[in-house]
């Protein structure tokens, strides 16, 4: 797949597999009525299993990229497939069985405060009209694979920011959707609890499910050395992988590794 | 299909946000309360100011040596003239027994009886009582200019009194509509305020949902739900209390005062379904229609 390398450190892409790409935005804009631009001629992609990193300040697009992913915004130019599926084609009446596919995590967790730790994640599986045998078996599971065995009955006003944060990455998780979207995931979080949070999404990613995640926490990007998508007013500045993937390591691993001191390169 | 499962979705949203659910359900009680109060009342002015304009009616006096074939002939006359209901002769020994009754003094120094035979003439609608009174004394556009018929002594010119009737009878019956109408209008604008108040600070909630991938209706029917029991509880509270006052105020005085009772105002199980009604359908829409502002993210 072509790239565009902008750093004098940028690697290539590993080439394409032959299956389509899970996420395609092809010159994609997005002119706000205000006269803003979101996006500006993007173009990337995005395949099955991928951890995404997009980057930029605020107002560079990243947050444009993921209301064009679930459909609350509509794009001025050009075409975004998400599966293979061209998202203009989604009339009005299926946006919500679409939105059902891809798991959302917030900065601000975007819970339902009427809810207990339980119900709000059950909401996911009742709004595909899962039965009640369905919830009960796998609600308790994905809480326990999130760490919140012990938070069942608690309302979100009574976890911490973690614990909510766990709450609504185990909602999104829920239906094992293909594509599991964070916006500032760890916004609102203190360093140690964003570790556990990215180590969640980690997992999640190793389970095959591609994560794409908007933030401008550099020092954890860095870390985590995954594809980085860059944008600068709209526009895509910088696409690589840095190749240094420590692929098959386990979560355990993984934390300690995000753990250590960061170590900037020379020269940057 | 999955009615309880909606149904506990509205109980669960009633029992954690109770306030604007209280704020809705109190603006229903008090709607309704002065609703089924006003109903009535305005029932009652237009019932009363209709048998004040039934009685509006044309008197026909007989000359007093008319005799019993001229009483005839005057009557089918009477009954032949467009726009009469009804003809009621009041005999003058008739007459005379009424009158000595409501004076008795007075009448018991008269010798003889001075009262002619009475014609009523009842209109069969009251606006048409002063064509009627043109037709008998002939002073209508295509009358004679005589009375119709030589045996009448007079016809009552009450015209004064009669227009007089009319036109305030109407003013109160068009005030009453009027009124009705705007209560009626500030009732279904105060409630459907009250339930836009109580969405927008749920108005996150519907955001979740929505990015949760809820279709709307899925989103929709809890609220209406809520909608219903809120609509339906404030309006069986409303009735509840009316009827309380009814049998505790209102039932002892009817005996005591023939105005409360006369007119036939709306019957009280009618009204209580019309406010349950009333209360119920305007909560329901109410809440489906204000969510949709909610529902276009």
């Amino acid at each position: 797949m072509p790239v565009t390398p902008a750093g004098h450190d940028a690697r290539p892409v590993a080439a394409a597999p032959a299956v389509a790409p899970v996420l395609e935005f092809r010159g994609v804009s997005k002119r706000y009525p205000s006269g803003d631009v979101g996006l500006e001629q993007a173009t990337f992609s995005i395949d099955r299993g991928d951890f995404v990193f997009l980057v930029g300040s605020t107002g560079s697009g990243k947050s444009t990229v993921m209301r064009l992913l679930i459909k609350e915004l509509e794009p001025s130019g050009g075409t975004i497939r998400v599966a293979g599926h061209d998202l203009s084609e989604i009339r009005h009446k299926r946006i919500a069985y679409y939105r059902r596919n891809i798991g959302v995590v917030f900065q601000d967790f975007k819970l339902l405060p009427t809810r207990t730790v339980y119900d709000n994640v059950a909401y996911a599986l009742q709004v595909t009209g899962g039965t009640r045998r369905e919830i009960r078996d796998k609600v308790p599971d994905i809480l326990r694979l999130t760490g919140l065995s012990t938070k069942l009955h608690n309302y979100p006003d009574q976890l911490s920011g973690g614990e909510q944060q766990r709450v609504s990455i185990a909602r999104a998780f829920v239906n094992h959707p293909p594509l599991l979207l964070a916006d500032e995931p760890t916004g609102n979080l203190d360093p140690e609890t964003s570790v556990d949070i990215m180590r969640l999404l980690y997992r999640i990613n190793r389970t095959g499910t591609t994560v794409l995640v908007a933030t401008h926490d550099q020092a954890m990007v860095d870390k985590m050395r995954r594809r980085v998508l860059e944008l600068s007013q709209g526009r895509i500045v910088r696409d690589e992988a840095t190749g240094l993937y420590a692929r098959d390591e386990t979560t355990r691993e993984f934390a300690r590794r995000m753990r250590q001191p960061s170590t900037r390169p020379d020269g940057l | 299909m999955k009615l309880g499962f909606f149904m506990k979705e509205a109980m669960r949203s009633m029992r954690r946000s109770a306030a604007p659910s209280f704020a809705a359900l109190a603006t229903v009680l008090v709607t309704m309360l002065v609703l089924g109060v006003f109903i009535p009342i305005v029932q009652a002015t237009n019932g009363a100011a209709n048998s004040v304009r039934g009685r509006v009616e044309v008197d026909v006096y007989m000359k007093t040596n008319a005799t019993a074939a001229d009483d005839a002939r005057v009557q089918s006359e009477l009954l032949r003239l467009p726009h009469v209901k009804s003809v009621q002769f009041v005999s003058k020994e008739q007459a005379y027994q009424q009158q000595a009754q409501a004076d008795p003094q007075a009448y018991a120094l008269l010798g003889s009886n001075p009262l002619p035979d009475t014609y009523h003439v009842y209109p069969d609608n009251p606006s048409n009582v002063l064509a009627v009174h043109s037709e008998i004394s002939g002073t209508g556009s295509g009358g004679s200019g005589q009375l119709i018929d030589g045996s009448i002594q007079n016809v009552s010119n009450k015209q004064t009194d009669t227009k007089k009737i009319l036109e305030v009878t109407n003013l109160v019956t068009i005030t009453a509509a009027v009124l009705t109408v705007l209560l009626a209008l500030a009732s279904i604008l105060l409630i459907a305020n009250t339930i836009r108040l109580s969405l927008y600070a749920r108005r996150r909630e519907v955001e979740v949902m929505k990015l949760v991938g809820a279709t709307d209706w899925f989103i929709r029917i809890p609220f209406m739900i809520e909608g219903v029991i809120v609509g339906s509880a404030g309006a069986l509270l409303a009735i509840a209390v009316l009827a309380a006052t009814k049998i505790a105020l209102l039932d002892p005085l009817a005996s005591n005062w023939t105005l409360i009772a006369a007119p036939r105002t709306i019957g009280f199980s009618v009204l209580v379904v019309v406010l349950l009604a009333a209360g119920t359908l305007v909560s329901a829409v109410g809440s489906g229609l204000s969510l949709r502002r909610f529902l276009r993210v």
